[in-house]
């Protein structure tokens, strides 16, 4: 970025707001947990008033993956599971832009597991929202990473059988820096996490349970105060989130669990590092021109 | 080893070429050595060209580099070497063969002796104890470490060398380490050079042609990164494997200095994803793997040619299919970086002739991807990636391409798929004067990105990115044919075989063959026209590194042949892992023109 010509931009002066963030009409089913999803990063987005062209929402494949066609905003529908290395692609090398992944639990936990990892122990400047819906619902209705065993599902007809994968404990282990939980139907509590997500200095994730309404209907009601249950909070005078062994503890039983910041730590992102890295090595070359630079090692391989 | 009659016993003989082959295990430093030649070689305005054989385990077994060195035009590594030095019995019983009749082989009298040699073909065999002298000249506990500088010291002196710039270059190369480690080289360099051989012919090149500019000598990974920075490539992502590793290890390295970032993936997919993400983001990005890799790479691919994103991505071919043959080389991935993805997938593929080459053909791919906005694939191959060839350093004044970010507003009514001219995208950063940002999208979309099932908006689209690569074609120059224009045989290659098929054609014309050559660096698309030149000749024979196949055809003639329904198109083909020698591409040749 510190070389390239950089064309500058025209100065930003609309005020964003939520028309001006709006795009196609969402092609989810009536009563998807994803609308209020959306609705709250557009009002998050209102708040924070950061400049509209340096906004990027990228997704891979999924329901919640459609979200940048949802937003008008710089945007990137990728393929499968690769979201998140895609998004650090942008974010290592555009230190300007804002950078959102939406996605599932397909996308997240299944076939894009092992970047969700490596992300988070890079510790690469993004936000991810995780929409959780325990089920594949663009598919219509196969078993998740998330489904709980007894599930039944067209690939588990008689239920599930595998262990869900726990995805607070998964993001302890993986090195996230922000880890937090929500509900979509609790837009509140949503708002708060996204925007402490967004406002965090590092790989910030928010898994937000998500309804699928076709085809895991009441699959959160245990944590929808409406529905019945219990929409049980962290409490963070009693909760230390920088303690990781705590909230792996206070992650043993996720159904429903509880919700709020489990973990957030501060520690150096790899784009602070790797600018630092940068900016050491170019002090050393005495203000040469890049042409130069190659123009030296050309003279060393006489 | 081409030599002029020796004028007296007492003067070395001339000669204008020679090929040096040393065997011995891979710890033995015979690459370092082998380097040092070939660094000499640029420095003496010589032509040379290298070959190593590496093997695929993580320490130790037998490995060779061999050195052919010309004051002439060196087009190949050498079918058979004039020298051999070898290190062990081993290297002796597995590498005799590859001397020339009546060649000189030296050997370490350490692991073996007189009576292991086999006397035949007028070889004169030397004996010379590599390792007692190198230990005792330096002395201390080295044990045996150094032997490969004695044995430098000794075909210098063999060779009559230029001395003086070849201590230079080893002086440069361990000045960077300890102090003792060069005090120790040099002194078994020492010790070779003055080692008396005995009664052997003393050898002295003719002057090469003295050039205006500077040479460099290089392996074709460096010229292919270091193509990249000038094309103005700074970000991009990979995966280690061989023999690409050697690139991405140089571009994380180097990409810094330039304000630039490579960045080691978790895996293929991360890596091409990633670099993919750089790209939509506004630079020109590179990854890169050998042939498992670009597999993996696939799906994402087939997403940038889709979404039309500009990059480049390398492929070092070796020998497969699966893990194959990681450390030889193969050309069997042509198929795979044209057609290799779900979909009809339109894409660029390039590959470099030679290591020169390899700098311009980086630089191609820049203009190539950001102008048609989309992957462009340069095919590499192991031989490429690793051997040594000496050139004119290249024109920076003339190629250096600045990066470039555009993030200049667009303009109302800014459309990121036209069906009218090529995407050019408008990355993040930019404003949008009518409002409307742009979604870059691996669905089928219309012009403005919105997903789009349509029937005639998918017959469109397929279109549009197909049409930009029909338009290359005719863009593209015809190649130009070396040696005859029109006759018997039109001998086609592609890649790292360029230099081998020059001089067996030049080889075949002075037998009284009427023989051209013709090489493709542009395989998808192909120029535009090549029928035109085929016509003119009798047989059209396409000379590969890969299998001819269940009809009989290597990849390129199947494409060839496909596409110009020529039914003369024959094949030469070869799947031993090894570079073509010349008497194998002219036999071949000629058993076809026979039939």
């Amino acid at each position: 970025m510190s070389t390239a010509l950089v064309t500058p931009a025209a100065p930003a002066t609309d005020k964003l707001t939520k028309k001006a963030l709006t795009a196609d009409h969402p092609t989810w089913c009536p009563g998807c947990g994803d609308f209020a999803v959306l609705n709250i990063f557009y009002r998050v987005l209102e708040k924070l008033q950061y400049p509209h062209e340096n906004i990027v929402c990228v997704a891979g494949i999924g329901c919640s993956s459609r979200f940048p066609y949802f937003m008008n905003t710089h945007g990137i529908h990728f393929i499968h599971g690769r979201a998140v290395p895609l998004a650090t692609g942008i974010s290592l090398s555009r230190p300007d832009v804002h950078v959102f992944v939406f996605g599932g639990d397909g996308d997240g936990f299944s076939i894009g597991g092992n970047h969700l990892n490596h992300a988070a122990r890079k510790n690469i400047k993004l936000t991810y929202v995780i929409m959780d819906n325990f089920v594949y619902g663009l598919t219509k209705k196969q078993t998740s990473p998330t489904s709980p065993i007894g599930f039944k599902s067209k690939t588990d007809p008689t239920g599930s059988i595998d262990r869900p994968i726990n995805p607070m404990r998964q993001l302890l282990a993986s090195g996230a820096t922000f880890i937090a939980r929500t509900h979509a139907a609790q837009v509140k509590h949503m708002e708060a996490m996204f925007e402490r997500a967004i406002l965090h200095d590092g790989f910030s994730v928010v898994e937000c349970l998500s309804e699928c309404v076709m085809f895991y209907a009441g699959a959160f009601d245990d944590s929808w105060p409406k529905k019945g249950g219990t929409f049980d909070t962290i409490d963070e005078t009693q909760h230390d989130v920088t303690n990781d062994v705590a909230a792996y503890q206070m992650a043993e039983n996720l159904a429903p669990g509880k919700f709020g910041v489990y973990y957030q730590v501060n520690r150096p992102t790899k784009n602070a590092l790797e600018q630092k890295w940068i900016d050491d090595t170019q002090s050393k070359l005495g203000g040469a021109s890049q042409k130069d630079v190659l123009k030296k090692r050309f003279e060393t391989m006489r | 080893m081409s030599s002029a009659p020796a004028p007296s016993s007492s003067s070395p003989t001339s000669l204008r070429n020679a090929v040096i082959r040393l065997a011995g295990n891979s710890q033995d430093g015979i690459q370092s050595i082998g380097g040092f030649l070939a660094r000499l070689a640029g420095r003496t305005a010589q032509e040379v060209m290298t070959y190593m054989t590496i093997p695929s385990t993580i320490s130790g077994g037998p490995s060779i580099f061999q050195v052919h060195l010309g004051s002439g035009e060196v087009l190949h590594e050498g079918d058979e070497a004039d020298v051999l030095v070898v290190f062990y019995k081993h290297s002796y019983e597995n590498h005799i063969a590859a001397l020339r009749d009546g060649g000189i082989c030296f050997y370490d009298t350490a692991d073996m002796g007189p009576e292991d040699i086999k006397n035949e073909r007028g070889i004169i065999h030397i004996g010379v104890p590599f390792t007692s002298a190198t230990v005792e000249a330096v002395g201390g506990s080295t044990r045996d470490r150094g032997k490969n500088m004695f044995v430098l010291g000794m075909v210098c002196a063999v060779f009559n060398l230029d001395k003086e710039k070849l201590v230079g270059i080893v002086s440069r190369q361990f000045g960077k380490k300890d102090e003792s480690v060069l005090r120790n080289a040099l002194l078994a360099f020492d010790a070779g050079f003055a080692y008396q051989v005995g009664d052997v012919e003393k050898f002295a090149f003719v002057p090469g042609e003295a050039t205006s500019g500077h040479r460099i000598s290089a392996d074709g990974n460096q010229m292919l990164t270091l193509g990249l920075i000038a094309a103005g490539v700074r970000y991009g992502s990979a995966y280690p494997i061989t023999p690409w590793s050697s690139i991405m290890e140089t571009l994380r390295a180097e990409l810094p200095k330039y304000g630039g970032l490579y960045v080691q993936a978790e895996d293929e997919l991360a890596a091409v994803s990633m670099t993919i993400g750089a790209a939509f983001a506004g630079h020109l990005a590179i990854t890169g793997s050998a042939g498992p890799g670009l597999s993996l790479k696939m799906e994402a691919l087939g997403y940038a040619s889709m979404a039309e994103i500009p990059l480049i991505v390398v492929n070092v071919q070796r020998g497969g299919p699966s893990t194959g043959l990681p450390t030889s080389v193969e050309q069997s991935d042509l198929m795979q970086a044209i057609y290799g993805s779900h979909g009809d997938s339109p894409r660029i593929v390039l590959a470099p002739k030679d290591v020169e080459d390899c700098f311009y053909i980086a630089l191609e791919a820049g203009k190539l991807a950001k102008k048609y906005s989309c992957p462009v694939i340069i095919l590499s191959d192991q031989a490429l990636s690793s051997r040594i060839e000496a050139f004119e350093e290249p024109d920076l004044d003339k190629h250096w391409v600045e990066p470039t970010l555009d993030l200049s507003t667009r303009p109302e009514g800014f459309k990121p798929y036209p069906l009218d001219s090529i995407t050019q995208h408008a990355p993040p950063g930019s404003k949008m004067a009518g409002g409307k940002y742009p979604v870059s999208t691996g669905l089928e979309h219309d012009e403005m990105g919105h997903p789009s099932g349509s029937p005639k908006m998918h017959t469109l689209m397929t279109a549009k990115r197909r049409n930009k690569l029909v338009q290359l074609s005719k863009e593209l120059p015809l190649p130009v044919i070396h040696g005859d224009q029109s006759g018997d045989v039109l001998v086609i290659g592609w890649g790292s075989t360029y230099g081998p098929i020059k001089e067996s054609v030049d080889r075949m014309r002075t037998e009284g063959h009427k023989v051209g050559a013709l090489h493709l660096r542009h395989l998808h698309p192909m120029p535009d026209g090549l029928d035109g030149l085929f016509k003119k000749f009798k047989h059209v024979v396409c000379v590969e590194m890969n299998d001819s196949g269940l009809y009989g055809y290597g990849q390129l003639a199947t494409l060839l042949r496909a596409s110009l329904a020529d039914p003369r198109i024959q094949s030469v083909c070869k799947t031993d892992g090894l570079a073509f020698r010349i008497r194998e591409i002219v036999t071949g040749v000629e058993k076809i023109m026979a039939a």
